[in-house]
Parts: C-alpha cells; structure tokens; sequence
C-alpha cells in the first residue's frame, strides 16, 4: 500500500509529463507483479464496485471524532472529497509510529473485498482498526478504494507509455495488450509482461484510432485526391469483432456492447473466421441514418421487446477492416486497407461501408458540408489515403472537420461543486433562458472555460449566492455565457421540453446583459428545424 | 506598570462581574472598522481614521492615511515601511500599559509574524482581547503568543475548521530540504511562493537549523528579510535574484518569491523549475491543484483548529467574537460547547495566500 501512495503522491505533485512517466515506470519496475496488476487496475482508470456507503464511513469519522453532522457538511463543502475530508478529521487519532506494511494485492484481495460479505458491526470494526493503524495518506486511498473511488490523475497515454519503456515494447503493442476486460491478478500482470504477450483472449480489441478536430482551413491539407472524405456518423463507434465462432462488439469506451444489438452481432457470424472492423453503429433505416436521439432511447431501454428493435433498427456501417484472417492489417495504408475491406463486405449488404463523398475540391466539399443537419451527420472525416490505423488521438493523419456548432446565449442559475481536482471550485453550472419573464433552466455545462475564468466565477459565484440547496448554490441572474452544442432533441424529461448534445461554454459574455439573453422561443424554433 | 512580557493576566482570574450583554459593548463594528468608542481609537482599521492601533504589519490590518498609529515596538519598522515615512508612528513595549481616552490599552505577543500582537482593552474593570492573527505554533522570528485573560475575546477564525491541523514546523522544514535537495540533484531549481512578509522569514530560519546554503529571494522577499536581519532573526544566508548576471544558471538553487510572482515573466530566469507553496491552505489537496503547484507545503502563521479552541479555553472569556476565514463554524461550533459566541462581521478576508 504503502509503494502506491508513494507512487500517487508522485503523479499528484507534479505537472511534468516525463516526472509522471519516470515515477510510473520507477513502480512497474519494483512492484511485484500482483501488486502491479492491482496498480494498473485503477491507473487505467477501472474501478471496483462500492464494497461500503459512504454514508458509513462519515458515520464512523463523526463517531470517532465528535464531529457533529453540520460542521462534517461544512468541511465537506469547503474541501469536496469525502475520502480527503475523513482523512483529515482522522488525523487526530493516535497512530503508530511503525505502521503496519501489507501488499496492495493482500490488502485487496484479503481485506477489502472479503468485506462486501460481512456483517455491519464486523465492518465497522475493521474499517476502524485499519484508520486506527494507517497513516493519513493510506487512510486516504483506503477510503477512495472502499467507496469505489479511487482514480489516479494520470492519462493512460503516460501509463502505457511508462510500462511500454518497462517492457522494451512498442507503445501501440502495450496499449493492444491492455484492451478490453481483465482481471487484475499476477497470472495477468506476468502474460503482460511476456516478450510474446501470449494472447489469448479472443474478445480483446484493438486500441481506436481517432482523428483530431480540424482548425486549420481544409485547403491546408494538400490535395483533395490524397484524402477519403467520409461522413462524421452521428453514433456510437464500435469495434466488431468475429474470432473462433464468437462475435463481440466493443464501443469507443471499451465496453463490451455485443446484447445491447443483437441484429448486429447475428449478421456478423456470417462473416469469414478473424476479421475485425472499425465503424459506427447507428439507428438505421431504408439506408439512411435516424436521429441520434432514436438510438439513444434504444440505449435506455432495460428490454430489447420486438417493439424497441423495430423503433430503432440498427446497424453497424465500417470503416476499416483491423484483422483479416487473423491476421492484423493496422499497418498497411488505408488505400490498401479499404480495397481489402470492399472485397471482404461485397457480398455482406448487412455491413455498408462509411461511403466515399465525391467532390471537385476543397470547395466544393465545403457546401456539401452544409447538407450535414439534413444527413443527420456532424461533417467530415478526413483520412490520409496513406495512412495506417494508428493508436489514439494522433494528430497529422485523420481529421474531423465538423459543421459549426449551434449557439444560444443563456444565464447563469445555478452552481454546484466539480469533482476531483476542481472539488473546491463552482465548476458545474446550470443556464437558464427565458420563458416570457422567468429564466428557465435549459442545459449544465461544465467546460470551456480557462482556469483563471473558473477561478474568477468561483468567487462571484461565493459572493453573489441567494440561496443553498446542500451542495447546489443559486445566484444572481446576472452572468451571461454564449454556450455552443452539437443538436438539440425533444426531452420530456427536463422541464424545458428539450435537451442539448454536448453543450460547453464558448464565451463568458460580460457585454451582455441579461436580458440579452436567448429565448425558449427560439430553441423551440430550432428543435423544429432539426426535427 | 506591569514589566514587558510578564503574563501577568494569566495568573488572575477575571473576578469583576461584568455581564457584557448589560453594558455597551466596548469594541463595535463600523464602517471604519473596529472601534473602541471609550478609548476613542479604531483596531486595524480599513479606513483612514483619527488614531489606529495596529495588530501587525500585513496589508489587510495595517492601512495607510490615519492620523496617529499605535503599534508594538518590535514592529515599528515594518509598520513604517507599510505606512511611509510620513506617518505618525507610536511604539509600545509589550505588555506595556497606555491610557487612551477613558481605557488602558496594551500590546500582548500574537505569535504570528515579527512584531504581532493582541491588543487588551480595560474599561472600568471589564477586559477585552482583539487577537489579530495569531498562532501557536513555535517560530524562531517572533516572540511566541501569550494568553491574555479576558471576558470578551475577539478571535480570528482564519483556518476554523477541524480539518486544519499543523504538523510541527520543523517535519516541514525538513521535507523542504529533502524538496530542494530532490531537484538540486535533478539540476533543476525549486521556487517556493511564500508571503514576502513572515512567511519567507520563517522559512529562512527554520531552515538555517537544517544547513547554511544560500538561498535565492525575490526583491519583495528581500526588503523585509533585511529588516527581520536588523533585529536580530538569525536566518540563512540571502542573495537577491536581480543582483545574479544575466544568464546565470540557477540549477539546484531554492528561491523564495511572494505567490504573485508566480506565472509572470520574472520566472523564466530559472528554466526548468519545480513549485512549491507554503501556506496553511496547502492542507488541503484541491487548494494545490487549482493552483497548479507541484508541491504544498503546510505551513501557516495562523491558528490551526484545537489550537484556536485551546486559545478560546485559555483566555477565560465568556464571550467570543469571531473574524476572518472560517468565522461561523468557530462561533456556531463553541456556542454548542456553551459559550456565547458570534461572528463579527468585517471585511478580513483571512490572508488568502497565508
Ligand atoms: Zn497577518
Ligand atoms: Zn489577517
């Protein structure tokens, strides 16, 4: 435990990449391998299931301490992380000066998740003789573990690059070795580790290439010809995998989707044996996309009834082909790769292929683009004809020129505390718009904002309060932000009647007045455009 | 006449009934700030006024344009560099008594930076303490705290919450060695921000227990180290940053700069450098991170939690008035342990980079 507070404190105390990537490779190297798998359970950003409420734990701090339930909101409020607030409080307890040492796989696998199965009073006690025993750093990441909490402040970039260095493997070949699902143990951690990576799960899919926004204008791009331009699907991305008789389909966030689209997943077991495809799995119909917001509410069904499948049919519409017979394809050039892949699908018209848009030039393209509402698309893909399917966000090769965002200019209603780094500033807001003469609330949006402005709204926001509802403070309706989004869809669920997609702030508008601010009106009126 | 530094208050016990809920209160918030209205003068006020007796030197207590200023000996030089040259400046020992209209007024160690104090206020047998900034924690630049019995304390409440707790000053010192030495091995340089005023010096001298390099200081920083010099804090050894020739490395070296020279262009000088903070607020992980520090260091010239309420315990007081920071938790939290106990509102804002 003790090797992985280290290890936290050192990705925590800096803001240097390379000091991030020194520190993680230092502790792949000296930890032993069931420790690391644990590590790297929670340094690639999985998380264990609550094993206790959070409402227990505060109960036991204020127990011990004597903190009555206003003053443990107060603190609460003021530093926004239950497992630093009890860490805090704790340190007034006596503690050893030799503290006891236990592995972090022991103190996983043989205290924590033992405790799920045991009788309250038997949690309390132990809970309590560990606070009692740790230092106040490990009392820290023992509370984030226990409220299922824990995540450390690292990209998996850095982790894979640290473990990569480690390993003397190519990064691209690490983050392959870490895709899909896993169980944190020293039988996994040691494959990992193997100069051959013995693979053997047939599920595990390739890392996503994903293309960069694009702000330069297009035409700096060199010639038209060197690029395919497809449309920007409006879905999910998805990984499509068929190997040894079994298909499985991976969404971008590395989720396992495979029963949520059974349509999809049948026709794929007709495809030939190791192939595996990038697309977009979309709501579709009579060749045409439906609006996300159709495949959205087939997501939010609990059952897949006949009735829901034929609202929302879906498909999966490729982009390129990953593995043929086998045999992995990332490192041809998309020229090649797209040949192969309209061979392989040609008889497969369950499977359409993201098709090439033809234009004269960049011009051209340009007012093509405009027709992407209308498509229900986002704008463009660009992808270099020459190039290989890379991993991650690699800028240079693949582009998404989108259509410009809608904007709506709303005021500011509401605030409330963000998580982890910026638990003890306002960052997550609440904007409303007018409805004759009342402001309306409309969309949250958390980002967009630089740090000195968040900074700046934070204390206007502390000194401009009307009201506090538990964390949630209302304000003055005095601030004004041009907010940006992607769509807007019908949505009984918010008072307003509408939803935004991907809402941020663009702009803090202090030439604005409130009253200058958008209308209902006329999200309405856009709603019914788009419709 | 009671001999400086003598705690003479503590070793009586207020015995006078004096029911301040009967009598008019004898410090009262205006608009000027706090006022003694027997004794005629103003605490710390933060506008110009006809007589101002001053806690300490920071900014937000000690303000320019007030007729006459009453302060402690020890501090008057700060004072004066606060105030200019032109201001009418007059110094008590500690502890020394001094009537002022209808009151007896003295100065008592608040522990918080060279020259702080309290100020006890004695109307007709009814006593009153206005604590300033104030901690209780050792420092080798200041007299240390002393409590004063009182019946009215007037307490500030900076760091008034129970999360706020200092470890012993010289566990802090010593991690900053091992911080320094981490990146002197590195060949990188390390900045710590402290507040120019009390803060750099207290680190300095912490600091010259634990070795006898040099360190780097920004011009803000320096001026007062001089002045911490001239009476007599022993100190590490200090050279001025725009006195070292242009393109001069500054690998492995530690320099002290106040927080607002942090992301100006002062700061390219040192290349590849790591930051630190020392402050109280540094406790606190997200207070860190949304500043964008690498290291906090926990390190406050204020009172931290139990030591606020053993202070309270300390002075006797049966009521307590609370400013600064966390005032309303502090005052909430001892009314349920039976005092009476109320904030006071001022516009302390309880030093944001303390
Ligand atoms: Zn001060
Ligand atoms: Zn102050």
């Amino acid at each position: 435990m003790r090797r992985l507070a280290d290890l936290y404190d050192a990705l925590d105390q800096t803001t240097s990449t390379n000091a991030k990537v020194e520190a993680l490779t230092r502790y792949f190297q000296q930890a032993p391998p069931e420790d690391a798998a644990w590590a790297l359970y929670f340094l690639t950003g999985q998380k264990l299931k609550r094993l206790l409420t959070t409402k227990l734990l505060v109960g036991w701090t204020q127990e011990l301490t004597g903190i009555p339930d206003w003053l443990f909101a107060e603190v609460y409020a003021s530093v926004g992380d239950l497992a630093e607030v009890i860490a805090l409080l704790l340190d007034t307890l006596e503690r050893p000066s030799e503290p006891e040492e236990l592995p972090l796989s022991v103190w996983l696998e043989q205290r924590l998740l033992p405790l799920r199965t045991k009788p309250p009073t038997e949690q309390r006690e132990q809970v309590v003789s560990w606070w009692r025993a740790m230092p106040r750093r490990e009392v820290f990441l023992l509370d984030k573990m226990l409220t299922g909490e824990l995540r450390v402040g690292v990209s998996s970039t850095l982790v894979v690059r640290a473990l990569a260095k480690v390993l003397e493997l190519p990064a691209s070949d690490v983050a392959h070795r870490l895709m899909g699902t896993w169980t944190p143990s020293r039988a996994f951690f040691e494959r990992l580790v193997s100069k051959d990576g013995a693979d053997v799960d047939r599920s595990r899919p390739y890392p996503f290439y994903l293309a960069s926004p694009l702000e330069q204008p297009p035409a700096s791009l060199g010639a038209p010809r060197d690029w395919l331009v497809e449309w920007k699907w409006d879905g999910i991305r998805g990984q499509l995998i068929h190997r040894q008789g079994d298909t499985f389909l991976w969404s971008r966030g590395e989720e396992l989707i495979t029963d949520r689209f059974p349509e999809i997943t049948a026709a794929a077991s007709t495809l030939p044996e190791g192939t595996v495809l990038d697309g977009e799995v979309l709501a579709y119909e009579d060749g045409k996309p439906l609006p996300f917001a159709r495949l959205q509410r087939r997501i939010g069904r609990q059952k897949l009834t006949p009735k829901v499948l034929a609202e929302a049919p879906a498909a999966f519409i490729v982009y390129d082909l990953l593995e043929l017979g086998g045999v992995d394809q990332r490192a041809l050039p998309l020229r090649e790769r797209r040949a192969k892949l309209e061979a392989l699908l040609e008889d497969h018209p369950r499977f359409p292929i993201s098709p090439a848009v033809e234009a004269a030039g960049w011009e051209a393209l340009a007012s093509t683009r405009d027709e992407s509402r209308e498509r229900n698309v986002e704008g463009f893909m660009l992808k270099r004809w020459d190039s290989t399917y890379q991993t991650g966000r690699k800028r240079g090769d693949w582009w998404k020129w989108k259509v410009d965002p809608f904007t709506v200019d709303a005021v500011l209603l509401y605030a409330q505390p963000g998580h982890g780094r910026r638990s003890s500033l306002y960052t997550d807001y609440t904007f409303a718009v007018w409805r004759g003469d009342d402001l309306l609330p409309v969309t949250k949006a958390y980002s967009g904002l630089t740090d000195e402005e968040i900074g700046r709204l934070d204390r206007w926001i502390r000194a401009h309060t009307r009201e506090k509802f538990g964390p949630v403070r209302s304000v003055e309706p005095e601030q004004v932000f041009e907010l940006h989004f992607e769509a807007i869809q019908p949505s009984p669920r918010h008072k307003s009647g509408l939803a935004l997609r991907f809402p941020r702030i663009a702009r803090w508008r202090t030439d604005k007045q409130p009253r200058d601010a958008d209308t209902l009106d006329s999200l309405e009126e856009l709603l019914h455009d788009s419709a | 006449m009671v001999p400086p530094g003598t705690p003479r208050y503590l070793k009586r016990t207020v015995d006078a009934p004096t029911p301040s809920q009967v009598r008019r209160p004898l410090v009262t918030v205006t608009p000027q700030g706090l006022f003694c209205e027997p004794g005629g003068f103003h605490i710390d006020p933060w506008r110009p006024v006809e007589r101002a007796v001053i806690t300490h030197a920071h900014a937000d207590h000690a303000r320019p344009g007030s007729q006459r200023y009453l302060g402690t000996r020890t501090g008057e030089a700060l004072l004066r560099r606060r105030l200019g040259a032109d201001a009418v400046i007059d110094s008590l020992e500690q502890g020394e008594r001094r009537t002022l209209g209808d009151v007896t007024v003295s100065l008592h160690p608040a522990g918080h930076v060279l020259g702080s104090a309290q100020v006890r206020i004695e109307h007709r047998g009814e006593v009153w303490v206005v604590s300033g900034d104030y901690k209780r924690a050792p420092d080798p630049t200041c007299a240390p705290f002393e409590p004063v019995r009182c019946h009215t304390f007037i307490t500030e409440a900076t760091f008034g919450l129970p999360i706020y707790r200092w470890e012993a000053p010289r566990a802090v010192a010593e991690d900053l060695v091992r911080w320094w030495d981490a990146n002197r091995a590195r060949g990188r340089s390390a900045v710590l921000f402290c507040y120019a005023l009390g803060k750099a010096q207290r680190v300095l001298a912490e600091l010259a227990r634990l070795t006898d390099r040099t360190v780097f200081v920004h011009g803000a920083v320096h001026a007062l180290v001089e002045v911490y010099r001239d009476a007599g804090v022993a100190m590490l050894p200090t050279r001025l940053v725009s006195d070292v020739e242009k393109g001069t490395s500054f690998a492995g070296a530690l320099v002290l700069a106040p927080p607002s020279a942090g992301g100006s262009t002062w700061m390219r000088r040192f290349g590849e450098a790591e930051t630190g903070f020392a402050s109280g607020w540094m406790r606190v992980r997200g207070n860190r991170r949304r500043r964008g520090f690498d290291r906090g260091f926990v390190l406050s010239d204020h009172a931290d939690w139990a030591d606020l309420l053993r202070t309270v315990e300390e002075t006797g007081a049966e009521q307590v008035l609370t400013t600064h920071g966390h005032a309303e938790p502090l005052a909430r939290y001892l009314r349920e342990r039976g005092l009476d106990a109320a904030p006071l509102a001022t516009p302390f804002e309880g030093e944001a980079e303390d």
